[in-house]
């Protein structure tokens, strides 16, 4: 018994009208926990009920503390019938249960009815006093810090990163079970929720228990899933990394510390002056290792048939380099060995964590879904997720890779047939972050390989390279061998240096397939898949090259299956990595050379793509340094430096030799040009001023503001034409995509400059109809099965999308600078908290500039709406000094929220960080399932109106229990699911929303010289127009 | 199969036609390159207006859900306002193109009309928070900064003027609001538009109404307007609680704002909360018991001797001061007898009502036909008033005084004055002439294309 949940209801407000005849409601509440269920009086005629309950108690075990989640509903009392619910409000409790998180819960939370959407709000308070248990074979894990954040966690350091962990619950779907023929839709919707809630709350114990076991104390990159699975049931499972955290004394902002304990092991040999080859080290020949899962599906192992990236080795080479590497290789492998998988979920890692990456590494399964039996043993799936994993890690052994970085996994399900993929980056770790690693090799491997470039050098041996690829000298320090290219699934690493700017690259592929049942389809699948895979690479090799630029990172590849098609959808971020070699030109080869006029038209291709990567290096500010003087002092051998000397006419070789490596047909490169040109004239009309990517922050970006913008946009197509030609549908794919960013642009031309950051493109194929159908005939007795759909529907969502607005370097023209200044008045106003500091003095100019500017703005506007003119308005313009404008609106500004405590301000962003704040303390894990259902859809204003109304809903619940944890930011946000399903004939819609992200407390970095807010304004104001004048 | 189709209107001044003729090229090239999977017809029909008609058809896939949600709402208020002038979303996406929106960011047709849905949607789902602005600002759904919530209240509950002119007076029920169509064509403005204002009007006086305490500052209380703006609504609500008449031929010659400047007089003269702030009753109604006393300032009339001091007194003031004095001097009496006549009526309902038109009638007409100046009407009525202190025998001061600061001051306002004077030279009812033609060609273009598709 060791915990005592204490919860108080305060009082209510807005609550939607229940009795029509007086136009007032009769509310009282219900506070359930487990199986305990707490009343509070019923307070009569009013939309502004005061409860002010006494304190409920609930003495419950933990393991129900974890589980469970606090159940608040509000209902309507009424006399002579059943009382009518309003909403309710689900808790979870989870961030009191750590005694760093928050210690109270308590603020005003949105009542939410899954058919109606929100109802009014309720304040109330929730404590925990728990009792520590130290039983060791406790089944709870409290205290166990959870975050979504895919990188240390700002305020903590690392002492120890002990690897990867995941669990994976099974249960069935509510709406599938025989009850939910008899039961309302609202009924069967809180049931499922509950549920969610109630299994992503065990999975989260479950993964502490497993944390505690291996000596952590928190998870990182933690990263659930819903596998909606149908009638086979409802997967939730989870990854993440295993560490042990330490909190940073606030203050000392030492971000790197520490890992040896022990720098003087038996293993820190000093570097020997042998060359020794590497024996253990060399990676086994890799076999493609075909998984058959139980209906002759096949998993691609891409690696094999797709050159990934381009690798090389240099372990003969470096002077000290390679008994070292050796070394490390020998002490990493044995100590990640030990553990099953040596996976991280990190993308972003402390400096020198990283030693090497070899490359992304992908696995992918086609599997065919049956009903769950036993939902306690979910060996199944287990076996499938580990048959995945196991082969994941053979391939980075194929790069010569002990660990894999940026790991996840997910899944995608039409009908029977699911997918199992999951990717990450095959990389040798610094030994000493590990457990094991305390056997640490505490050498200095950093003066082996510089960090700025040591990342790039090949893990693998030169000799025994998985596959083709060109190798040159690091364009760094010019001792290692790196790849020519470089494709990974992490963040940039910080330390990595970058020429010009990065961009955000896609490839869009839609292939046809017959529709059909069961194996047969999912044999078609898997069939397709490498090919798909292949093609995809094809796209974002050319497009890399085309933006000149040689490394890709986020890579995020994501496959979607239809009823008759499979979408493909990679995204990633280009950049230019000094270490790597000058990307090659793109060279169109024609079949037919003896035909004139195609000659002709193959040569004015080829000139178009040689403007464009001339006109893309001045857009992305690409100005490789020519190195190539420099060289002939240093220790190349002759035939590297002849290598280096031709990297100007280069191209035409590379070109041929891709050609030569994609075996290409002419119609394939016909094609491939058409994708390239229109995705060059798309990005040449791009408004200057945007730029957009989708890791966390912009490579080569470092002004950023504290305007942020968080924004989900989701759509949905439908295709009329039945009978579309591959081609046909990846045209309209590209060109749904390429609108999609338009139209983003559109909308945020106001932010100009501005940077989409960690953009996330989620597609998805549903058949409309059979789900639809599935989903209603409970509640309709016609047994009009099945529709068959007409029209496919592609469903083109885009979520979790940042937007950050930034300064262009302080070295742009005036006019850039002009823009600049507005966008910064914008934040700051928006903010009401003058953010520049003093420092950066010509942008801070402008921006006090401009925010008077914007107040004479603000005045005219004011000015517009005044017809008779008053004397405070009058006379302030007349003097033409912001002062007297800037008192009138703070005084209207406090006019207008006359309502006791204004609502907190909640800001939600995809990225781990706030820039230019400082997070102070992380308050808990936010995981939040919502469904919404409607029965009359046309009247709230159809699918879009719906969709909105609750994307919207969903925000402000995450902004209210972040609010109520004391919280005033959301990091990591992502939106991890959005199904959503229609049927318009009969009115109906119901979507699902699955968000997370990390509730934190932030503070502004200008905050931290203590200067009393509320002077501030008008300081700023005077110094403004000090400046203006 | 669906149609679309999309009117660009070049402006028709001739300096602009340059500019935007270019433009359409450019939204043609536009049009044709960047839209993918649709054919484009060109058309230009009625010659005469210049005008380019692009169709644009065959949509091979459509859009059948199109959201885009921020964590802090945004709002375009260039959007909102034409959303709040009651446009369609293609009529308000014609709108933004004329004004050059796809200029920006190159943006296409396609992506103005999703832009546009999006706002329109959000201003709909937000619209329900406006009608109780106090809500606003402690509603969780949406996180608008402090200062968009202003201006959005602000620009949601200003009027147009010329709207406002119409239902002034009327009393704000649901008869009123079926002939909002009639209005809506006598002005120019939307139907919905004038909705919108006519639900506002209604709901700041169903809130107001019964409230104690001075109207502007529960107006601005509950409603967080601007301090104008809460005083254009406390002249609406007292126009329609004490329903005055302005709606014939006669008064048509005066604006809104002049009926506004009257009850702004009306309420700080005329009404309970005038004479004592602390009083439990309201701005609203006006006082009963001081109408009542205005019956004993018949006495100004009955009496001859009374009447015959009064002109005396002020025949002295005014001799030498004004040019229409002869003119005055006989008509005297008839003055001074319309004026107290008038404010002996005020005890019925009906006369309270028609107390501007009597006005108008009685006395500022047969100035008018004396072609008195607006200067001359306000000297001649300040000796009137104050001359009336100096006789002897007449005790109803306080009474006249409040009486007399209404009348005087509606003659003095720089409003009327203006009025005085267009009065001579438009047309009775001079708000029509607002109506905007190239709304109407615009509508007529419409219809002309729906018959021909």
């Amino acid at each position: 018994m060791p915990g005592k949940l204490k919860a108080k209801i305060v009082a209510g407000r807005h609550l939607p009208v229940m009795d029509r005849a007086s136009d007032l409601t009769d509310a009282f509440v219900e506070v359930k926990f487990g199986n305990t269920t707490f009343k509070t009086d019923v307070y009569p005629k009013s939309l502004n009920p005061q409860w002010n309950s006494e304190w409920f108690k609930f003495e419950v075990d933990d393991e129900d503390l974890q589980d469970e989640p606090l159940q608040i509903t509000v209902l309507d009392h009424d006399t002579y019938s059943a009382n009518d619910a309003i909403g309710k409000v689900y808790i979870d409790i989870d961030p009191l249960l750590s005694s760093e998180a928050a210690t109270v819960i308590s603020g005003w939370f949105p009542i939410y009815d899954t058919i109606h959407g929100i109802r009014g709000e309720i304040n109330v308070l929730v404590k925990v006093d728990l009792f520590n248990d130290l039983n060791r074979f406790r089944q709870s894990s409290c205290g166990v810090k959870f975050f979504c954040t895919t990188s240390i966690p700002r305020c903590y350091r690392a002492a120890l990163v002990h690897g990867f962990v995941e669990e994976l619950v099974v249960n069935e779907d509510p709406e599938y079970q025989w009850i939910d023929r008899i039961r309302t839709p609202r009924a069967s919707n809180e049931a499922r929720q509950r549920l969610i809630s109630l299994m992503s709350g065990e999975l989260q114990r479950k993964i502490g228990l497993k944390v505690l076991e291996m000596g952590g104390n928190a998870v990182v990159g933690y990263l659930q899933c819903f596998d909606l699975e149908g009638e086979s049931g409802l997967v939730v499972r989870a990854i993440g990394t295993a560490c042990t955290l330490d909190k940073l004394i606030p203050g000392s902002e030492i971000k790197e510390p520490v890992f040896s304990e022990d720098p003087t092991h038996p293993l820190s040999v000093p570097p020997t002056p042998l060359r020794t080859l590497p024996s253990s080290s060399s990676p086994p020949p890799f076999s493609p290792s075909k998984l058959c899962s139980r209906q002759s599906s096949s998993s691609d192992t891409d690696l094999s048939l797709t050159p990934k990236m381009g690798m090389g080795s240099g372990i003969s080479v470096g002077k000290e380099a390679g008994p070292l590497k050796t070394l490390l290789r020998q002490q990493a492998q044995s100590a990640l060995e030990q553990r099953e998988f040596p996976f991280f979920t990190l993308t972003c890692f402390p400096p020198g964590f990283l030693v090497h990456i070899g490359g992304v590494v992908s696995a992918r399964s086609v599997k065919l879904l049956d009903r769950i039996h036993n939902p306690d043993e979910p060996e199944t799936r287990d076996a499938w997720w580990e048959e995945i994993r196991q082969e994941i890690k053979s391939h980075a052994k194929a790069l010569g890779c002990h660990a894999v970085v940026g790991y996840s996994e997910s899944t995608t399900i039409c009908e029977e047939v699911c997918i199992l993929s999951a990717s990450g980056t095959a990389a040798m770790l610094n030994p000493r972050f590990m457990r094991e690693g305390s056997v640490c090799v505490y050498s200095r491997f950093d003066d082996a390989s510089p960090p700025s470039c040591g990342f790039c050098h090949i893990p693998y041996d030169e000799f025994n390279m998985p596959f083709p690829a060109q190798l040159t000298y690091c364009y760094h320090c010019r001792r290692q061998k790196v790849p020519d290219v470089l494709f990974t699934t992490i963040d940039l690493p910080a330390e990595a240096a970058v020429t010009g700017k990065g961009c955000l690259i896609q490839a869009r592929l839609c292939r046809t397939k017959k529709k059909a049942q069961g194996e047969v389809n999912a044999t078609a699948i898997s069939n397709l898949l490498p090919f798909m895979e292949y093609e995809l690479h094809t796209q974002l090799m050319n497009k890399l090259k085309l933006r000149c630029m040689n490394a890709l990172f986020g890579l995020r590849i994501q496959i979607s299956v239809g009823e008759n098609m499979l979408l493909g959808l990679a995204s990633a971020t280009g950049v230019y990595l000094s270490a790597l070699p000058a990307p090659g030109g793109i060279q169109i080869a024609g079949k037919t050379p003896s035909d004139l006029s195609y000659d002709q038209h193959i040569s004015t291709m080829q000139k178009r793509i040689n403007d464009t990567i001339a006109m893309n290096k001045e857009l992305y500010n690409i100005h490789p340094p020519e190195c190539i003087e420099e060289v002939v002092g240093s220790p190349i051998p002759d035939r590297q430096r002849s290598r280096l000397f031709r990297s100007t006419s280069e191209s035409s070789d590379e070109l041929s030799e891709l050609d030569l490596s994609h075996g290409k047909k002419d119609a394939f490169v016909l094609e491939v040009c058409y994708a390239l040109l229109r995705c060059l004239s798309i990005y040449l009309s791009l408004s200057p001023g945007f730029y957009s990517c989708n890791t966390e922050v912009m490579p080569g970006i470092y002004n950023w503001t504290s305007g942020l913008q968080m924004f989900t946009s989701v759509r949905v197509y439908r295709l009329n034409n039945a009978n579309l030609t591959n081609q046909g549908l990846n045209k309209i794919f590209t060109d749904l995509c390429e609108n999609l960013l338009k139209s983003l642009y559109f909308k945020l031309r106001s932010m100009i400059p501005c940077c989409l950051c960690h953009l996330n493109f989620t597609v998805a194929v549903p058949e409309e109809e059979l789900i639809q159908v599935r989903r209603h005939t409970p509640k309709n007795t016609s047994p009009i099965l099945f529709i068959f759909p007409i029209n496919i529907l592609v469903r083109v969502k885009e979520i979790k999308l940042c937007v950050f607005v930034c300064f262009p370097g302080s070295g742009e023209n005036e006019e850039q600078l002009q823009f600049s200044m507005e966008l910064c008045g914008e934040s700051t106003s928006s903010n009401n908290q003058p953010t520049a500091k003093p420092s950066v003095s010509s942008v801070d100019y402008g921006s006090f500039a401009d925010r008077c500017s914007t107040w004479l703005e603000l005045l005219r506007l004011k000015a517009h709406t005044i017809r008779r003119g008053s004397v405070k308005t009058t006379s302030s313009s007349e003097r033409c000094s912001p002062l007297p404008e800037v008192r009138s609106r703070s005084l209207r500004s406090t006019r207008s929220l006359p309502c006791g405590a204004p609502v907190t301000v909640v800001k939600m962003t995809p990225l781990s960080f706030l820039p230019r704040t400082r997070i102070v303390k992380y308050l808990g894990i936010i995981n939040m399932f919502f469904i919404r259902e409607t029965t009359s859809l046309r009247e709230e204003g159809g699918v879009s109106g719906f969709l909105h109304s609750f994307i919207a809903e969903v925000f402000a619940m995450v902004r209210a229990h972040v609010a109520a944890l004391g919280g005033n930011a959301v990091v990591s946000y992502s939106m991890k699911e959005c199904v959503f399903m229609e049927n318009p004939n009969k009115n109906q819609a119901q979507c699902l929303i699955n968000v997370s992200g990390d509730a934190v407390i932030f503070v502004r970095e200008s905050d931290q010289e203590a200067i009393p807010p509320l002077i501030t304004c008008g300081q700023t104001s005077t110094t403004g127009a000090d400046g203006t004048t | 199969m669906q149609i679309r189709y999309a009117v660009f209107t070049p402006i028709l001044c001739r300096t602009q036609r340059f500019n935007c003729a270019i433009n359409n090229t450019r939204l043609q090239m536009l049009f044709t390159q960047t839209v993918p999977g649709a054919i484009y017809l060109l058309a230009t029909v009625s010659p005469r207006l210049d005008r380019y008609i692009t169709l644009v058809k065959a949509y091979k896939m459509s859009m059948e859900l199109d959201v885009f949600v921020g964590n802090t709402t945004i709002m375009d208020m260039e959007v909102y306002q034409l959303w709040l002038d009651g446009l369609t979303v293609s009529d308000a996406v014609k709108v933004r193109m004329d004004e050059g929106a796809l200029l920006e960011c190159e943006a296409n047709p396609e992506v103005l009309t999703s832009d546009t849905m999006d706002q329109f949607r959000t201003f709909q789902m937000c619209e329900r928070l406006l009608h109780s602005p106090t809500k606003l600002g402690s509603q969780l759904l949406y996180q608008i900064p402090a200062q968009n919530q202003i201006i959005l209240i602000e620009r949601y509950y200003e009027f147009d003027s010329v709207f406002a002119r119409e239902v002034l007076g009327k009393k704000l029920s649901k008869g009123t609001k079926k002939d909002l169509d009639d209005i809506s064509c006598k002005t120019g403005i939307t139907l919905k538009s004038c909705r919108r204002q006519f639900d506002n009007f209604k709901r700041v006086f169903k809130v107001v109404e019964e409230l104690k305490g001075p109207l502007v500052e529960n107006i601005q209380r509950h409603f967080l307007l601007s301090d104008t703006l809460a005083r254009d609504y406390a002249a609406i609500v007292f126009f329609a609680n004490s329903r005055f008449e302005t709606g014939k031929r006669k008064l048509q010659y005066l604006s809104f704002q002049d009926f506004a400047f009257c009850a702004g007089q009306l309420i700080s003269y005329w009404t309970i909360g005038a004479m004592d702030s602390m009083m439990e009753d309201m701005d609203v109604d006006l006082e009963k018991e001081f109408l009542n006393e205005l019956k004993d300032l018949k006495v100004l009339v009955n009496d001859k001797d009374m009447m015959d001091q009064h002109k005396i007194l002020v025949c002295a003031a005014l001799r030498g001061k004004i040019k229409v004095y002869k003119l005055m001097e006989v008509n005297f009496k008839n003055l001074s007898r319309a004026l107290v006549n008038l404010a002996s009526k005020l005890t019925h309902t009906k006369d309270v009502r028609d107390l501007f038109i009597d006005l108008v009638e009685k006395f500022i007409e047969p100035c008018r036909y004396d072609r008195w100046t607006v200067a001359e009407i306000t000297l001649f009525l300040t000796h009137y008033t104050n001359a009336a202190h100096c006789l002897g025998t007449f005790r109803h001061q306080m009474i006249w005084d409040r009486y007399m600061g209404v009348i005087k001051s509606s003659q003095c306002s720089p409003l009327l004055h203006l009025s005085l004077i267009k009065v001579n030279y438009l047309s009775p009812t001079p708000s029509i002439s607002s109506v905007s033609p190239p709304v109407n060609i615009l509508n007529e273009l419409n219809t002309f294309l729906i018959c021909k598709l």
